[in-house]
């Protein structure tokens, strides 16, 4: 194990203590160096001497995405213009960007949990770790890689896209770690199907899958169909980048790096800080960072924590796989629907793949909600009746599990755009 | 006894049969006869071509989903009545005609139809003892 690694396995007594002084310690800097969080701890007559335990973080205003943007580019920082060595930005789809800026100790940080994050997936510095996320102002592919070369893989910095390129390079050079988007990894999937490669014939033997949520029944159909072992990951730039936590072994959940990201979980609503188990938004204290810190940044995650030890042994508190973000949340004549539970649908039936897409409308005043699913060669035949019946049984488990009616339309495969990044599930229509 | 068709997934969509006719035509595959089946959204395309192996294999490599089947070639009297006398032998053997569909048979003055049926080797071996004139593979398509 390494030194890193043991981290993982620290005493919770001790966490919580490091976790403490930690947290009052940014509360202090970001107090008096970021006018920004004066202004919000005054509003609310909140002091950093305040937080005497852990518990008293609740007492404390949130920061929003929107107050990222109110101080676009460097009005959140921290530390000195002159300490920062890196800056991200995430793609703003409103017009400007997100900014995050890093110190030299941030990114020592980030490739740290980065790597503890590959370290929980098995690899070691033997791993020859191939990096199919984005690079540039995406904190995904920079991220990934400075975790890896930590951890002494060899790293090949592909990026994302190029899908031939990609599994030319799984193949040849031998490649036994790969990360990027499960949509994109089900993109190589097929493709590899297609030229005859078998990744059971090549070493890749485990994937990193992140950035957008996926469901269980996507892992069971990547490490089936693909015969690697699939690793759920977790992060956002705001905090951090990807390294934020981590899937294990067992499968139960992502350990949070607790001694850097203070994860609570609250009622999206009300802001009350809800008790361990139960279900809320996702939100991220920083306490290390030195550049620009987060105080209980709302992340519109939707997640639960769970602090029993887990069956790997790691100590570190677990989060629920995000399933669904608040942002994705459609509302379909009152009803509420994410994405993600269209994908478990799909796939719990028997020769469908991952390849759907939703299209909302509104029809006098009634949102209708189509389904469009591909028709794969293992569910047809030349029988009119086998694609009713497995349309008719899609369009019943929507009803039964998500209790909306919806359209289902089978398409023809490949008509639904492959993504190479994130994968863009919805179409709403309604407002355009 | 009986002949293989090939049958297409087509989508509901405006240019999709001329694009599969369009690869077929580029292979160098003659389309010897078809059935469209069609249901709101979308249809199955049944064709009778040449080469029904390599006709399914360029298709696949365009990701057009299609399936090899089993089908029944009979030559049907052109006269009143020719069809009733080949319906008539298979309603006594109970087995059900899912569809069927004529060709052109330039060998004949007779049309040719295509029977899918619930069971393709009965009925075709009911139909031969008739003394009806079924087709192989090899008649119909090279002949």
């Amino acid at each position: 194990m390494t030194e890193l690694l043991m981290k993982d396995f620290v005493d919770r007594a001790a966490l919580e203590r490091l976790q403490l002084e930690r947290m009052q310690n940014t509360l202090d800097r970001v107090y008096n160096n970021v006018p920004f969080y004066k202004q919000a701890f005054d509003s609310v007559g909140v002091k950093p001497t305040d937080l005497k335990r852990l518990q008293d973080l609740a007492k404390f205003p949130f920061t929003m995405k929107s107050d990222l943007r109110n101080h676009y580019p460097f009005g959140l920082l921290a530390s000195d213009q002159k300490d920062v060595v890196r800056i991200h930005a995430s793609s703003g789809t409103t017009g400007k960007p997100t900014v995050v800026c890093y110190t030299q100790d941030d990114l020592g940080i980030w490739s740290e949990t980065m790597c503890r994050t590959l370290e929980a997936g098995g690899l070691t510095s033997r791993d020859i770790v191939q990096i199919g996320y984005g690079y540039g102002l995406f904190t995904g592919g920079l991220g990934v890689h400075y975790g890896a070369e930590r951890l002494g893989c060899a790293v090949i910095p592909m990026g994302g896209g190029a899908t031939e390129k990609q599994l030319l390079l799984i193949k040849d050079f031998g490649t036994t770690a790969v990360c990027c988007t499960p949509s994109f990894f089900t993109h190589l999937i097929e493709v590899a199907e297609k030229i005859g490669l078998d990744f059971r014939q090549t070493k890749l033997r485990v994937g990193f899958f992140g950035a957008e949520p996926w469901t269980d029944a996507m892992r069971t159909f990547i490490e089936e169909k693909s015969g690697i072992k699939a690793f759920d990951i977790f992060g956002l730039s705001e905090i951090i980048g990807p390294g934020v936590s981590a899937d294990c072994e067992a499968h139960n959940g992502l350990h949070v790096f607790e001694d850097h990201f203070y994860p609570e979980i609250i009622d999206p609503d009300t802001g009350e800080v809800k008790a361990p188990g139960e279900e809320g938004e996702l939100v991220f204290t920083t306490i290390t960072k030195q550049a620009m810190p987060m105080i209980r940044y709302r992340t519109r995650d939707i997640s639960s924590l769970a602090y029993e030890k887990c069956a790997c042994g790691r100590t570190l508190v677990r989060m629920s796989s995000v399933k669904r973000r608040s942002d994705d949340m459609l509302i379909i004549r009152g009803v509420n629907l994410y994405p993600s539970q269209v994908e478990s649908v799909i796939l719990d039936v028997e020769g469908t793949e991952p390849h759907y897409q939703l299209v909302v409308t509104r029809e006098k005043a009634m949102d209708e909600l189509e389904i469009r699913v591909e028709v794969t060669p293992q569910v047809f035949t030349d029988e009119v009746k086998v694609l009713e019946n497995l349309r008719d049984l899609l369009s019943a488990k929507v009803k039964q599990l998500i209790g909306i009616s919806a359209k289902i339309t089978l398409v023809e495969p490949g008509t639904i755009e492959r993504s190479v990044g994130k994968a863009k599930r919805v179409i709403d229509l309604r407002h355009s | 006894m009986t002949i293989r068709q090939l049958s297409i997934f087509l989508e509901n969509r405006v240019g999709r049969l001329a694009t599969i006719a369009k690869i077929l035509g580029d292979a160098g595959q003659n389309i010897r006869g078809l059935s469209v089946a069609d249901t709101q959204d979308f249809g199955i395309l049944r064709l009778i071509v040449d080469n029904v192996n390599e006709a399914a294999a360029v298709l696949r490599q365009h990701d057009v989903v299609c399936h090899i089947n089993e089908v029944i070639a009979v030559e049907v009297a052109n006269t009143p009545g020719g069809l009733a006398k080949v319906l008539s032998v298979i309603v006594n053997t109970k087995i059900n005609i899912e569809y069927m569909y004529a060709i052109a048979e330039p060998k004949t003055a007779n049309p040719v139809m295509i029977f899918r049926f619930s069971d393709p080797q009965a009925a075709g071996e009911a139909l031969r003892q008739a003394g009806m004139n079924i087709y192989s593979e090899k008649d119909l398509l090279q002949g």
